[in-house]
Order: structure tokens, then sequence, then C-alpha cells
């Protein structure tokens, strides 16, 4: 049970990320510095020593800077507000991308997080609802399951969305697309805690437990769920970067977050002007962090069957275990 | 069989209906209505002649009736967006949406089937590996991502026409007109393309690796079978049963990913059409929207559990 383990983590680390964001941002999120729009990335170099090289406004209207090897900077966590540095270049409004990016973590995570934990709750819950009652329950959570399941998330979001006014302070944003993420995610969770809550109790050593007296609620708190945890946590592994690509593609197409809150999608849509995004490629950050912090979830995930606790194809033999009623 | 298949159609009618039920009545819950369209400054008149007119100021059962008639009659309505009935609206944008999506299925299988079987056949070779990375790092990034790198890419390389659907400079003659609308579809394309590739490839390799008839192999390369055909005539069919299933959900996926790399890349599709109908408020645009798009994806479904039927009579895979 690596693999797990592993998952959580992960999970945790990006956690610490979001909360010491602030303090590792080196500049506020939305501040505005004079005569720098859209300033190329000043990257360090090593040959300097880790330094980077000072950058001289050449022309405000094309917005053309210009690089003086002869001024040496420090990266900006140790230079003065004066001569500020931009390690990832600043965005259309003047604001440096490292910040933004680095504070954004904090509401594109948590969003993520929040709507796995909702998720994962309601799916555990219906999942063993459905394992230990069988019957007309488990034929009603599953048919509902898999309504669900077919239903692209962008349609309902859609859906959702136009229930509600267009424009929506941060906070309610927040709450009614975790609502929605963990509405649309559930019945992932569902399948495979009743996969293997089917299986676990069908086997003989749940059958030993109950032969000696153990109660049903017992028997699910001390042997069914912990063998739920691993699976689950696999699941939970992918559905993560799901979340903050849904939270990314929502805010992008403007129903999502507003735009005064740096999120990594309210960050994308500058990018959504092919001349911007021509010009001033830096502006996809927040898509190469998504991208970085999806990567790393899918290579941490264990994957196979074991992992996902559903046999991969008929026949096979986890199959036919877990249609045992 | 004919009596599943009825209950099916029927099922998917009352789905159909359902969504567009849903998508008007909520539209209407939300304050604002599309007579706001009309922002001018003092155009407060002209916006009461217009809730009159479209009858926005009766009770939500009496719209809600009047839409249904409109439904029942095939007209689904008056688009307050377009100034035109809802159904003509609809029709450009779900060929629009549906060229997107097959080309995207089209690629993507043709791009993750071969690939996949490749990497299943061949667990330890250099191209396997190379392939399951890109596999892995295409399976990371979502289609809005790869729709805004393909068109950064294009913009900067000029190699690939980006935005819209149809060049600039009017073009003369049907082969070029079919050229130049192949050439903007190629990054929305490729967009939903690729990480929908990228998962086939992980599917197939597992599933062709995962067969527990090997067996099956060895006795047709016994008998002189090469061993392309072996795998392809012999192993693959086998594995589709694994791979088939997956195609349902990437169907759901692939519309859901639309969405965003419509709007990315201005490519005049239903998702497109259902972001502009929320904003503008346009209950009977975004019911007839959320219809299409249910229908849609009601058809592929059902398509795909066809295939997987057919492939596999003892009707195990979705039952």
């Amino acid at each position: 049970m690596r693999g797990p383990r592993r998952v959580l983590a992960w999970l945790l680390l990006l956690l610490a990320l979001a909360a010491g964001a602030p303090a590792l941002a080196p500049y506020g999120p939305t501040q505005i510095f004079t005569d720098a729009r859209h300033v190329p990335p000043m990257l360090p170099r090593i040959e300097e020593g880790g330094r980077v090289r000072a950058v001289t406004l050449v022309d405000r209207v094309r917005e053309r800077y210009a690089e003086d090897p002869s001024r040496l900077l420090p990266l900006p966590w140790w230079t003065p507000v004066e001569t500020p540095v931009f390690v990832l270049g600043t965005d259309a409004g003047s604001r440096d991308v490292l910040s933004r990016l680095l504070v954004a973590t904090r509401p594109t995570l948590l969003l993520a997080l929040v709507s796995l934990l909702g998720a994962v709750l309601l799916g555990t819950l219906l999942g063993a609802i459905a394992a230990r009652r069988g019957g007309l329950v488990d034929a009603i959570i599953m048919r509902t399951g898999d309504l669900l399941l077919v239903l692209p998330v962008m349609v309902v979001a859609l859906l959702v969305r136009s229930a509600l006014p267009l424009v929506l302070p941060a906070t309610e944003v927040f709450v009614w697309m975790a609502l929605l993420l963990s509405l649309v995610a559930w019945p992932i969770v569902m399948r495979v805690v009743r996969a293997t809550i089917r299986r676990e109790q069908a086997s003989e050593s749940a059958l030993a437990v109950m032969a000696l007296g153990a109660s049903g609620v017992h028997l699910l708190r001390r042997h069914l769920l912990p063998a739920c945890a691993g699976p689950v946590l696999a699941q939970a592994g992918l559905l993560l970067p799901a979340f903050m690509a849904a939270e990314a593609a929502l805010s992008f197409v403007g129903l999502g977050f507003p735009d005064a809150w740096p999120t990594w999608g309210t960050m994308l849509r500058e990018a959504a002007d092919v001349n911007a995004l021509a010009r001033f490629p830096w502006t996809l950050a927040p898509a190469v962090a998504i991208f970085l912090v999806t990567l790393g979830t899918h290579l941490i995930t264990p994957h196979g069957p074991q992992a996902s606790g559903v046999a991969p194809h008929p026949g096979s033999a986890g199959r036919i275990d877990a249609e045992v009623p | 069989m004919l009596r599943r298949v009825a209950l099916r159609v029927v099922l998917a009618a009352v789905l159909v209906w359902g969504a567009g039920s849903l998508a008007f009545v909520l539209t209407q819950l939300a304050p604002g209505d599309a007579s706001m369209a009309d922002t001018t400054p003092g155009a407060v008149d002209a916006r009461e002649a217009l809730r009159a007119r479209l009858g926005l100021d009766d009770p939500l059962p009496v719209r809600y009736g009047r839409w249904m008639r409109a439904v029942a009659q095939g007209s689904l309505g008056h688009s307050v967006l377009f100034e035109r009935p809802v159904s003509d609206v609809l029709r450009e944008r779900i060929v629009n949406t549906a060229v997107l999506a097959v080309a995207a299925l089209l690629l993507g299988s043709l791009l993750g089937l071969p690939l996949g079987v490749h990497a299943g056949t061949h667990p330890s070779g250099l191209v396997t590996r190379v392939i399951r990375v890109a596999a892995a790092l295409f399976v990371s990034t979502p289609s809005l991502l790869m729709a805004l790198v393909l068109v950064l890419l294009s913009a900067r390389t000029g190699w690939l026409p980006v935005g819209g659907m149809t060049g600039s400079a009017v073009a003369l003659g049907l082969l070029p007109l079919i050229l130049d609308r192949l050439a903007h579809l190629a990054v929305p394309a490729l967009a939903l393309a690729l990480p929908l590739a990228a998962m086939l490839v992980q599917t197939q390799s597992q599933a062709i690796a995962d067969l527990p008839s090997v067996r099956v192999l060895d006795g047709a390369r016994a008998r002189g079978v090469s061993r392309r055909a072996a795998v392809w005539r012999h192993a693959w069919p086998l594995s589709l049963g694994t791979v088939l299933p997956v195609y349902g959900v990437l169907a759901g996926s692939l519309f859901g990913g639309a969405v965003a790399v419509e709007a990315v890349t201005a490519w005049p599709g239903l998702g497109r059409l259902m972001l502009d109908a929320v904003r503008a408020r346009d209950a009977a645009l975004l019911a007839g929207a959320a219809m299409s798009a249910t229908a849609l994806l009601a058809v592929v479904t059902q398509a795909i559990d066809a295939v997987a039927a057919w492939r596999d009579p003892r009707g195990g895979v979705r039952a």
C-alpha cells in the first residue's frame, strides 16, 4: 500500500504550497508596477550565478523591452521594490505573473480539494449503501450514477450557471463550483467503493467476522471501508487534476471566478486573444502550472486493475468475484 | 431486442426533453432576461416593448407552455440573440460540432489504437517507452491547454490558420474551399484528439497486454499466420471488449472539451452557442442547444453500445 500513501503525501504537499503561497510570492498579486506592461520573463542565468539581467523600457507603445547585460540583479526576494524583478514576466495589468501564479494556487487548489472531499464523502456513502443494501436501492444509485457519468461536466456547469446571476462574488462562485464538481464526480468514487465492498463482503474473512457475531456496522467500519481506502485514494489522485482543469475551463470561458480574483483559470483568460498569446507567450504560465500538477498526479497515482478496484474486463477473476452478491 | 431498442429510444427522448426543460426553467430563475442584451442607455422604453413583444412578463408556466408548443411544432422557439427561430440557428451549429467531434474521434482513434496495440505487443521496446511517455504527457493536458498551446504554435509559425472556420480571403472553387475548411479544422480537432488518443493508447495497450488468450496468438502463429495479422486479426478484436466502453466516457468528455476548445479557437459550434446563450440569457436558445447536445450524446452512446453488443453479443458490456 505504498501508492495511496504517496498520493496523500502529494496532496499534502500541494496544500502546503497553497497555504504558504502569499509568503512565497515576491510581490502582491494585485500590485501594479509603472511602465511594466507585458515585461518578458527575466529568467535567472547560470553563467551569472543565478542572477537576472535588468530590463529597460524601450518603446512604451509597442511594449518593447531591452535587456541590460551590464546591470545584474538578484532574484526578486532579495531586490528592493524600486528595481522589481519579474521572473515570469508581467501581464496586461502590469502585475507580476509569478506572484499571481503562486497566490492563485489557493482558490484553484482549495476548490479542487474541497470538491474532492465532497465527491469522496458522497461517493463512499452511496457506494456503501448500494453494496450493503443491494436490490432496488442499488439499482437506483447505479442508474443515477451512470446518468451523471455520461453527462458532460461543461454542459451541466453551463446549465447550473444559467440559473445564477452572471456576476457573482468569488465566495459564491467557490461554493457553487465545489457543489457542482462534487455532484458530477461522486459516481466515480461510488463505483469503486461499491465494487470493493461487494468483493470484500463476499470473502471468507468477512464471513468469519460475521460468524464471530460482529454487527453489520462493525464489519463496514472496521473491515469493508478500510479496504476501500486504497482504491478511493487512487481515484482521488485522478480526480484532482480533472477538477483543476474544470476550474480553469469554467473561469476561462467567463463562467467561473470573477476577473479580479487571480485563479489559474482567470489568469488564462488573457491568453484567449490569439495576437496577445503570440506576442506574450509567458501569459500561458498558469497552463504550464496546471500541466505540471496534472502530470505529477498521474505519475504518482497507481494505475492498473488493482488500483481502481474494478476488474478491467469481463471474464477475469476479479469481475466474477465482484459479481457475487 | 426490439423492445430494448424501443425502450432506449424512449428513455433518450425523455432525457432530451428533460435537459431542454431544465435549461429553459433554470435560465428564468436567474435575475435578468434576454431584453437586457440591449444595453443602450435610455433604452428602457425599447426594452419594455421588447419584453412585451417576447412575452417575458408572463408567468413562468405560461412561457414554458408556449415554449413546449414551439418544440412540438419543431421551431424550438425564438432566439432573441439571433432574431431567428432556434432550429435555424441550431442546424448549422450541430453540423459544425459534429464535424469537429467526428474529426477528433477519427484522428484520436487512428493515432491512439495502432500506437496502443504496438505498446501492448512490444512491452519493452524503445518505441514503446516513447509512446508511453508521450501518452502520459498528453493525458495530463486538458483540451483547453492543448488548444492554447496549438494556437500559440500556429500563430508563431503560421503553419495553420487560427480562429473561426473560414479564411478571410474568398476561396474560389470547391477544392480550395474544402482545403480551407480542413486547415481551420486542424487546430481544434487536434486539441481534442491528442488527449483522446493518449487515453486510447493507455487503454488499448493495457487491454491487449491483459488478453488471457495468448494461446490464441500462439495457435495462429503456429498455423503460419504472420505476426502482424495475428495481432490485428486475432488479438485486437478480442481486446475491443475493454476498449469500446471507454469510448462512451470519451464521447462525454469530448463534448465537454469542445466547449473550451470552441471558445479558444472561435469554432462556431454548439459549445460556443451555449456560452453565448447563457451570457445573453436566451432561454429558448439555451434549451435548444442543451436538447441538441443531449441528443447528439445519446446517438453517440447508442452507437457505441450497438458496436459493443455486436462485438460481444453476451450483452455484458453495459448491462
